[in-house]
């Protein structure tokens, strides 16, 4: 089945015209991603490889029945294009872009709740179906279909993950970027809530790093609720407290957030976390075995 | 970015908070100075740490003066003290106040809640993590509305959780108020009064301030990015900053340099797990220019500790044949004096990996390997 994008997703791609825009429609028409519209305001009429631009997102689900937005707006206007896509009825809204002031987070990811749409990111490479949809920036020849679902808070790191699971045959039914931002629309919660229900998803992949408490929620959720074999990867062992490790969400702050108190959770609702990223794909092939 | 407490009680001052302004100074006779202007004979100063960090009190930075000479020692001896990692280069001189009570008032970004949290406490002036460890009970916390911003009546609750009288209870008000629209105007991800007291006359005074402002307001704020303190940061972090590089300085022997946050900290790791010591945190992100790569290699050698450098990139939409290019080009631009491990997987890997053979440079498979190969370099063993 997968979770969140499939082949008949309707996606509209918001900051189509930009650098970003423009490259990334172009790689997910060329994976068969259902691509049916672009905004940009002001350059509604033209066309983006062959997909049609409007001016509002309003018009384009209007006039295309997109369901899905993913956005590449700059940080300055991000914030703006996902209340857009709320507001016009978009029921799944990717936002890619990083750097957005984190106040301005807190009302858009509470607007968003409200219209019931669902948000993933911001500052995420997006999510990707495998063989169906490609919604994201991720390099689409890493991935494989199979019976693993993934998701993760890193970008790179979870293509590192996702190779290694493709070369041990282990293909993936979604894999799903949540971001580095500390406040985001998505939470790891979110998306084992969504494999645990998924037919296909046989074992869970999860990829944490320092900062906040997201994994040590997720373990609490996964003692409870998750019956499927998961296993881990937490970066950031060696990172020193009170820095920030690239993401606005690595920092270890007051001692909350190392990956230490991480480990420790997960491991006690049954986790079984990898010391390297490699060894993720060995721990899951032997949990499916 | 961290504020000094003199930069977050001057921004808190702004939103009408009652602060208890004092005088900068570098110099312990600029010190003194502060001390006659302040108080006068009989007066009594307190004179501080300014560094981007806590614990000042228990390092000896917080020392009490009752005469110029008193304030000209105390900043003799705090000036140039290391407080955990941190030189201090400035003292706040402030006036002696008579206390009353000490409470903890804070506006902090809470991530679990998503929205903007008070925590209050009447135990003030100690370590609030400590209080919240010890007694949680004691600390009282109300989230902000998270479209309507801090309303009257969570105000309110806070005041009479922490008991505050009535006839205390309008100055104490309008004192969280101000420290929330403090937060709020300032793009911060803390703002904190610790403490905030009651003085023997019946007075609200913030004896303490500190912010943090969130990095991404301040391309949009030039006032804030003004008060970065240049001196207290480290000049590589500095340039890759300006240059849009993510870098920090570690106390290793292992410069790394890798594409992706995430990956870069499992890069980290790794070198750990192998028996070696990161000397710096790298995240090129996406740019994987000759220009990029170039800097890169530069901001991790200008760590003279630096005996072996580690490259691993996995280019997605990046090219590895470009990374490969630009990796080559740079080392004509940079004196490269120690061994680099490279690990360059993705898109074009081929030809990223035959251009770096062309150049007498070998590439490793997997990040164990990358991770061994660099560590056995920096021992000076053969990789």
């Amino acid at each position: 089945m997968s979770i969140l994008v499939n082949r008949d997703t309707r996606v509209l791609v918001q900051g189509i015209t930009g650098r970003e825009g423009t490259f990334h429609t172009g790689q997910m028409v060329e994976y068969g991603t259902n691509v049916v519209a672009g905004v940009t305001p002001g350059r509604g009429g033209s066309a983006v490889h062959g997909v049609p631009v409007f001016n509002t997102v309003k018009e384009a689900v209007g006039e295309s029945g997109a369901n899905t937005s993913i956005i590449y707006v700059p940080a300055r206007f991000a914030p703006d294009a996902i209340l857009e896509a709320a507001d016009a009825g978009i029921e799944l809204i990717i936002c890619i872009t990083e750097n957005i002031p984190v106040n301005e987070m807190i009302k858009v990811r509470d607007h968003v709740v409200n219209t019931g749409s669902r948000l993933i990111g911001p500052n995420c490479p997006g999510v990707i179906t495998p063989g169906e949809a490609k919604v994201g920036i991720m390099p689409a020849y890493i991935h494989e279909r199979g019976r693993v679902g993934l998701v993760s808070r890193s970008g790179t790191l979870t293509y590192e993950v996702v190779w290694a699971l493709t070369e041990a045959g282990l293909g993936q039914t979604t894999a799903v970027g949540i971001g580095g931002d500390p406040i985001n629309g998505t939470s790891f919660i979110d998306v084992l809530e969504l494999f645990e229900q998924d037919d296909e998803t046989e074992g869970i992949v999860l990829l944490g790093e320092i900062g906040g408490t997201d994994e040590e929620q997720a373990a609490a959720y996964i003692a409870e609720h998750v019956t499927k074999p998961v296993a881990s990867f937490i970066a950031g062992q060696t990172a020193p407290p009170g820095k920030r490790m690239g993401h606005a969400g690595a920092i270890i702050s007051g001692g909350a957030g190392t990956a230490a108190s991480k480990i420790a959770a997960l491991e006690a609702a049954g986790v079984r976390v990898a010391d390297r990223p490699s060894a993720v794909a060995a721990i899951m092939k032997e949990l499916l075995a | 970015m961290n504020l000094h407490e003199y930069q977050a009680a001057g921004l808190m001052t702004e939103q009408g908070i009652p602060t208890n302004p004092g005088i900068v100074a570098t110099t312990p006779s600029q010190a003194a100075d502060a001390f006659d202007e302040l108080a006068g004979p009989g007066g009594l100063v307190a004179v501080k740490a300014q560094v981007h960090t806590g614990g000042r009190g228990k390092a000896g930075g917080i020392k009490l003066a009752r005469s110029a000479d008193e304030a000209r020692d105390a900043a003799e001896a705090i000036l140039g003290m290391d407080i955990n990692g941190h030189i201090v280069r400035k003292v706040l001189i402030a006036p002696g106040v008579d206390i009353q009570r000490e409470y903890y008032l804070g506006a902090i970004l809470d991530r679990s809640a998503r929205g903007i949290t008070i925590m209050a406490s009447a135990e003030g002036g100690v370590d609030i993590e400590e209080v919240a460890a010890r007694s949680p009970e004691k600390i009282v916390r109300v989230t902000a509305d998270r479209q309507l911003g801090l309303l009257d009546y969570q105000i309110r609750e806070v005041a009479f959780g922490l008991g505050i009288e009535p006839q205390l209870m309008s100055g104490f008000n309008s004192v969280l108020r101000s420290l929330y629209d403090t937060y709020v105007h300032n793009g911060a991800t803390l703002a904190e009064i610790n403490p905030l007291v009651l003085t023997s006359d019946d007075h609200w005074l913030a004896l303490d301030s500190k912010m943090t402002i969130d990095d991404n307001i301040l391309p949009y704020r030039p006032d804030l990015e003004e008060l970065r303190d240049i001196e207290a940061e480290d000049a590589t972090e500095l340039k890759a900053r300006a240059n849009g590089i993510s870098f920090v300085k570690l106390d290793g022997d292992i410069g790394c340099v890798v594409n992706g946050a995430g990956l870069a900290m499992a890069t980290m790791d790794a070198i750990k797990l192998f028996g070696g010591e990161p000397a710096n945190f790298l995240d090129v992100g996406g740019g994987a220019t000759a220009d990029q790569v170039a800097l890169a290699l530069e901001l991790v050698l200008a760590d003279e500790a630096v005996k072996a450098i580690l490259f691993n990139i996995f280019g997605g939409i990046t090219r590895a044949d470009l990374v490969a290019e630009g990796i080559v080009e740079a080392r004509k631009r940079v004196d490269v004096r120690v061994p680099m491990v490279i690990r360059l997987v993705g898109t074009n890997q081929e030809e990223g990996r035959r251009i770096l053979a062309e150049a007498g440079l070998n590439t490793v498979e997997t990040m164990s390997e990358a991770a061994q190969a660099v560590v056995a370099a920096a021992s000076g063993q053969a990789g």
